[in-house]
């Protein structure tokens, strides 16, 4: 009995097209507006992180950020020099405040790891140990333990039984619960062939047995990689992080030579620089604020991925996603709507509306195909035709809709209506002695043109056999495609929408949805001689595909998302695997590749800004004493040189912690043109970070001045 | 007339004559280094020299050559000068001693022109004419053929050729610095400057005493010397010279010479890379820092109060009176932010800010509009400093001229980064933490500071003024000078090529709504604000302890 009826959820969940759902449904993980931008950064967080941020103080951690790790050996030498001379508050206050320094970049970036650390958990738990019944040549079963299966190996999956590994379905269909990876309690199918075969481990089958060959070893399977990839461990640093560096690492070298410098300058004005002072100069120089968050903020971008259930198999493919020029898109499912629907009824001379309508209603009752249901809706809702059902009507003979006939239909009171291809219709009266009105052809010409599908409406009664209409079926572009893909333009990126469909409906399509370019009669071949054309003209090029044809493509794209529905292939050809299955996704993806760069580029240009005020605060500190004109320079009319410069070192300290939600959660990107970015982030992060140290060292200034004894 | 209305009008006429001589010449320049065609002089010369003009040359080709024709240039020019005294036409001088001969010749093939000699004691018709002139000439046109080699790597893809080093090099010379010299000269001569084989003079001063007087081919060396942004003065007193320098004309067409190839090779480039505006973003860059710093100066020269000062209508110590404040607060900083380093006035007279505004343009690295090539070629490479930066910001991989600037280009654009401020910084701190280098000084306290610090800027940055005052003829600073020209010449140009190379092989990139914008204002304020900040924060130390401890004193 149970295998009876989760065989009927299974054989429903077939017929409803697979990624509906997950296409319009906010899904938990997206923020009210949809867009990227927001993330979840909860200040609990900070203190949870704690052990594992001075864990990270182990020089061998340190040594990996250039800027950080100059810091490090910074409060090195501050302590010892504290240590011999233990009396002198401002070099213990200075060292605290050095190693605080590290801390709070440590804990950034464990607060980023943490929160993939959960996520990993998660997963940990759905990959339990299994015992997989391996297929022996001789058709018997035996039970080996998952993780000793190899590469062809054959198993058997029956109700109730976790997969134990990765690998496409060879023989019979079952129903998957697939949440422990997508979250998604919906069961999803999976059959032998075709492009839903891929089984992945640490899945459940729900209904039915089938025969799976294993295609990965155990340890790098899916949700190993998964592992790997929300827990930091597989992280590699991408290249542009890597030209970050080096630019960090080179300006932390000119400050270096900057301050190094200086003791031999200073001796010869007539005061001696000491090694806590000159250690203090040298960290508020060196770019510490991007240096302490930038592995944070390459953590967090991937992280904003996974939290839209999007896995990306390297950095480096997040980051080429906001450089992407040109976007693949599958019109169905993802411009369009599954399936072509209903949008008018158009009647041949000598007839009205409303009696096509009701023709057509009338014989579509027996189509069960969303475009019979479609026709059915929109003789409803446009002409008020209450919808009949089938018993309504006593003997009434009514013709299915088949492959063979493309007719549909119904014989009643002597009357017989029909519906389906211009050609099916056109050959049914024809043979019924009936006569096709001239403006038929025409009508079903135009609509053709247009990019829609015409059906004819024909009867045959009395009056003889004879077309009475035309119904207008059309592809339906999902609600706000077009404002999306304006946006994309302003961004500078070109969608190309990819189709099965002739060039002409193609091209009404393409118009109606306001995509840039379209691939008409596209071939797997078409695909890929399209992505190697933009590539050869220098453009990064995205895409999603699921089917084992689109491998190809899917690994010669920039970005190549592979659906979590589609075959193994597929996932493993692409960079990237989105988990619902959603190819809009694609879009968001870019955004999130846009704002990982943008938040380096901002806090980068906050950090460099933030040296001004840093100077002004300590150059007339170390040297108004030997040549008063400096203590012009002292702007923020700071209360003592001790003060002056421990504020300072504070302020460096503290605008890192103050930034990390902003590094976890990413800048804020909004769909404009370059140059509108960058003059907003310029203002923000510019002439932000060359205002903000000037008020925030005041402040701490003045609070340091109140502690007694200092000042 | 007030001396400041005079200073301005005088800028204005400069700004001018410049706007429109930089379009025709720049496009001319560019049509030399895309023409495919050899005068017959040139085959000759290629010919002698063994060079195929034809051949493409990758980066590393390119580069061997350069230093191979500079290795050539220094020992030909030490092995001159270490000759003198047995050479004829040499006015009885005797020969360089090694550690100055060596200065010399780096400093002459660097486009340095560093002088720790006088030329008028030192120097016969031979080695000034002969050696030197031949300098100023050549050394100039290796510094453009490394800009235009850059530019190439920018408008060139997947090939990494960026042109022949031999037919660039004489093409400079023959095609554009010989003919504007020529005219150059020729205007001079008309306005008083000397041109002639004469001895030395002694002249009966008017005070009584005597004063030797010198000829030589001087109007032809003044003009390769500006217009070739060298700066190395027949004379020992340079611009400030009256037969290099009679007039306030002269003074105001030697400060266009010196300028105008740097400012025009901005055309240049916009032409080769095939968008103007490109070359306007640049030049717009350029101009701004340049006009800002004259500002600057005329109002510390103009804007003082005391009483002699107000009484002189400035500060004229150390100036011309035939030339003023005004006058020679633009020549001053023209001469600086060119790396010609010539000079019609005393800079360590400058007020202090003055003088400070001196060695902040040279610190600056020589860019606004910097030297003939060496300035393009600098702030080409501050461009990619600023786009990766502000190209993050637009959420790319950041761009330029449809380049992607990645991992490869921004190590070199670091690399040459690094370079100037290590060599002015570990120079002048070894200088004052050694024992005998400070008593070169002339001034105590900040101002003998400035002084050292003035001579290791000049020297890295290839500018070649002095701060005067500083004794730079011995063994230390002739050699330590001579390294940080040779240094702050030759590696950045190492790093420039090969970030060429790099650029020239890749792929272009087309240029989309998401593309930051290079040849748009902001980028303009955007590049302006990088570099002031990346100099200011690299030097404000050293500054703070010079010239604006001694300027803010008052």
């Amino acid at each position: 009995m149970t295998t009876d009826t989760q065989k009927h959820e299974g054989s429903m969940s077939t017929a409803a097209p697979a990624r509906a759902p997950h296409g319009d449904v906010p899904t938990a993980h997206k923020t009210p507006e949809g867009r990227v931008g927001a993330g979840l950064f909860d200040p609990k967080q900070l203190v949870t992180s704690l052990p594992d941020a001075f864990r990270k103080l182990d020089p061998r951690v340190q040594v990996k950020s250039p800027v950080m790790f100059v810091v490090w050996i910074g409060s090195v030498l501050t302590t010892v020099f504290s240590v011999k001379d233990p009396g002198d508050w401002f070099g213990w206050a200075i060292s605290a405040w050095l190693w605080l320094t590290i801390v709070f970049a440590n804990l950034a970036e464990a607060v980023a790891e943490g929160r993939g650390k959960a996520q990993a958990d998660t997963l940990r738990r759905a990959k339990t140990d299994t015992v997989a019944r391996r297929l022996i040549e001789d058709g018997s079963e035996e039970r080996v333990p998952g993780t000793e299966l190899r590469i062809g190996d054959l198993v058997v999956c029956e109700a109730g039984d976790v997969i134990p590994g990765d690998g496409d379905v060879v023989e019979g269909v079952a129903s998957v619960d697939e949440s422990a990876i997508t979250g998604e309690s919906a069961p999803v199918i999976r059959e032998s062939g075709g492009d839903r075969s891929a089984v992945t481990g640490g899945t459940k089958v729900l209904s039915d047995r089938i025969v799976i060959k294993i295609t990965t070893k155990p340890g790098e399977t899916f949700i190993d990689r998964m592992i790997n990839l929300v827990e930091g461990a597989a992280r590699q640093k991408t290249p542009n992080e890597i030209a970050l560096n080096i630019l960090l690492a080179s300006l932390t070298i000119v400050f270096l030579l900057a301050v190094a410098t200086l003791p031999p300058f200073a001796d010869y004005a007539g005061t001696h620089l000491t090694m806590v002072v000159l250690v203090a100069l040298l960290v508020c120089l060196i770019p510490t604020t991007i240096g302490a968050l930038l592995s944070a903020i390459g953590i967090a971008g991937m992280d904003r991925l996974v939290q839209r259930n999007v896995l990306a198999m390297s950095g480096r493919a997040v980051e080429a996603a906001g450089d992407v020029s040109t976007l693949l898109l599958d019109k169905t499912g993802t411009i369009t709507l599954g399936n072509r629907q209903a949008c008018e009824f158009v009647p041949v001379r000598g007839v009205t509306e409303a009696e096509v309508a009701d023709a057509a209603q009338l014989s579509s009752l027996a189509d069960e195909t969303p475009e019979g249901r479609s026709i059915v809706v929109l003789a409803k809702e446009k002409y008020g035709l209450r919808e009949r059902h089938q018993g309504e009507l006593t003997d009434a003979e009514w013709i299915a809709f088949t492959a063979q006939t493309r007719m549909s239909g119904v014989d009643v009171d002597g009357r017989k209506v029909r519906k389906g291809a211009a050609g099916s219709v056109i050959a049914w009266v024809k043979e019924r002695g009936g006569e096709v009105a001239e403006d038929a052809q025409e009508l079903t010409g135009e609509i053709s043109e247009a990019g829609g599908t015409p059906l004819l409406v024909a009867v045959e009664d009395t009056d003889g056999a004879r077309v009475l209409g035309v119904i207008h079926l059309k592809d339906v572009v999902k609600d706000g495609m077009r404002e999306r893909f304006e946006e994309l333009r302003r961004m500078g990126i070109k969608t190309v929408m990819i189709t099965g469909d002739n060039p002409l409906t193609a091209k009404a399509i393409a118009k109606e949805a306001g995509v840039d370019d379209f691939l008409a009669e596209a071939t797997p071949e078409d695909k890929m001689a399209l992505i190697k054309r933009e590539q050869a003209g220098g453009k990064l090029v995205a895409m999603t595909g699921d089917g084992t044809n689109d491998a190809p493509a899917l690994a010669q794209a920039d970005v190549g998302v592979a659906m979590n529905t589609g075959t193994s292939a597929a996932k493993e050809a692409g960079n990237m695997v989105d988990l619902d299955s959603d190819p809009t996704k694609l879009i968001e993806i870019v955004e999130i590749g846009k704002q990982l760069l943008i938040t380096r580029g901002a806090l980068t240009t906050f950090s460099i800004a933030n040296d001004v005020a840093k100077y002004f605060a300590i150059i007339p500190a170390l040297f108004a004493a030997v040549y008063p004109g400096l203590d012009k320079l002292n702007i923020m009319r700071l209360s003592s040189p001790d003060s002056a410069i421990l504020s300072a070192v504070v302020f460096n300290a503290l605008i890192i912690i103050a930034l990390v939600p902003l590094a976890l959660r990413g800048v804020r990107y909004r769909p404009v043109s370059a140059d509108r970015l960058l003059r907003r982030n310029l203002g923000i992060y510019g002439l932000g970070g060359l205002i903000a140290p000037f008020i925030g060292i005041k402040l701490i200034d003045l609070l340091i001045s109140l502690i007694p004894g200092i000042g | 007339m007030g001396p400041v209305l005079a200073g301005v009008l005088q800028l204005v006429a400069l700004i001018a004559a410049l706007a429109l001589a930089h379009v025709p010449l720049g496009t001319y320049m560019a049509k030399v280094y895309s023409s495919d065609r050899h005068w017959r002089v040139e085959r000759w010369i290629y010919r002698g020299i063994g060079a195929d003009p034809d051949t493409e040359m990758r980066w590393p080709a390119y580069l061997r050559g350069l230093l191979a024709f500079s290795f050539v240039g220094v020992l030909f020019l030490y092995l001159l000068q270490r000759l003198q005294g047995v050479l004829p036409g040499s006015l009885g001088f005797s020969s360089i001693e090694p550690a100055q001969a060596f200065n010399t010749a780096v400093s002459f093939v660097t486009n340095t022109n560093w002088q720790s000699y006088y030329g008028e004691q030192a120097m016969g018709h031979v080695v000034q004419t002969g050696g030197l002139a031949v300098q100023n000439f050549v050394s100039a046109a290796v510094g453009m053929a490394v800009a235009v080699a850059l530019v190439r790597g920018f408008a060139r893809s997947r090939s990494g050729e960026l042109g022949n080093f031999w037919s660039d090099l004489v093409r400079g010379v023959t095609r554009i610095l010989l003919p504007g010299a020529a005219i150059a000269a020729v205007v001079l001569v008309a306005c008083g400057v000397i041109q002639n084989f004469s001895g030395i003079h002694e002249v009966g001063q008017f005070m009584g005493g005597s004063q030797q007087w010198n000829g030589g081919a001087v109007a032809s060396q003044e003009a390769i010397k500006e217009l070739g942004t060298n700066g190395g003065g027949y004379f020992n007193a340079n611009s400030a010279h009256p037969f290099e320098n009679p007039t306030p004309f002269t003074n105001l067409f030697e400060i266009f010479l010196l300028l105008v190839i740097p400012f025009s090779l901005t055309r240049t480039f916009g032409v080769m890379v095939g968008s103007v505006r490109q070359g306007y973003a640049i030049l717009a860059t350029m101009a701004t820092l340049w006009v800002g710093f004259v500002a600057l100066m005329m109002w510390t020269e103009f804007a003082h109060h005391e009483g002699a000062l107000q009484i002189a209508g400035g500060a004229m110590e150390g100036k011309e009176v035939r030339f003023g404040v005004g006058s020679s607060s633009i020549f001053a900083v023209s001469t600086t932010l060119t790396s010609t380093g010539a000079v019609d006035s005393f800079h360590s007279s400058f007020t202090g800010l003055g003088g400070g505004i001196t060695l902040l343009g040279m610190m600056l690295g020589e860019i606004a509009p910097g030297g003939t090539g060496s300035g393009l070629y600098g702030m080409l490479v501050m461009a990619v400093i600023a786009v990766f930066i502000a190209g993050l910001m637009v959420g790319r991989t950041p761009e330029y001229l449809g380049k992607k600037i990645g991992t490869r280009e921004i190590k070199l654009a670091a690399c040459y980064l690094l370079i100037t401020p290590a060599l002015v910084l570990v120079f002048t701190a070894a200088s004052m933490a050694l024992p005998t280098p400070p008593h070169s000084m002339l001034n105590p306290g900040a101002h003998g500071f400035s002084e050292v610090l003035y001579a290791f800027t000049s020297a890295s940055n290839n500018n070649g003024s002095a701060f005067a005052g500083l004794n730079a003829n011995t063994d230390w600073y002739n050699t330590t000078t001579g390294l940080a020209m040779l240094l702050g010449r030759f590696l950045p140009m190492v790093f420039v090529l090969a970030l060429a190379g790099s650029l020239a092989e890749q792929t272009p990139v087309p240029a989309t709504a998401g593309t930051l914008r290079t040849e748009k204002p902001l980028f303009t304020g955007l590049l302006v604000g990088a570099i002031l900040i990346i100099t200011g924060l690299t030097y404000f130390p050293a500054l703070a302890l010079g010239p604006l401890a001694e300027g803010l004193a008052a």
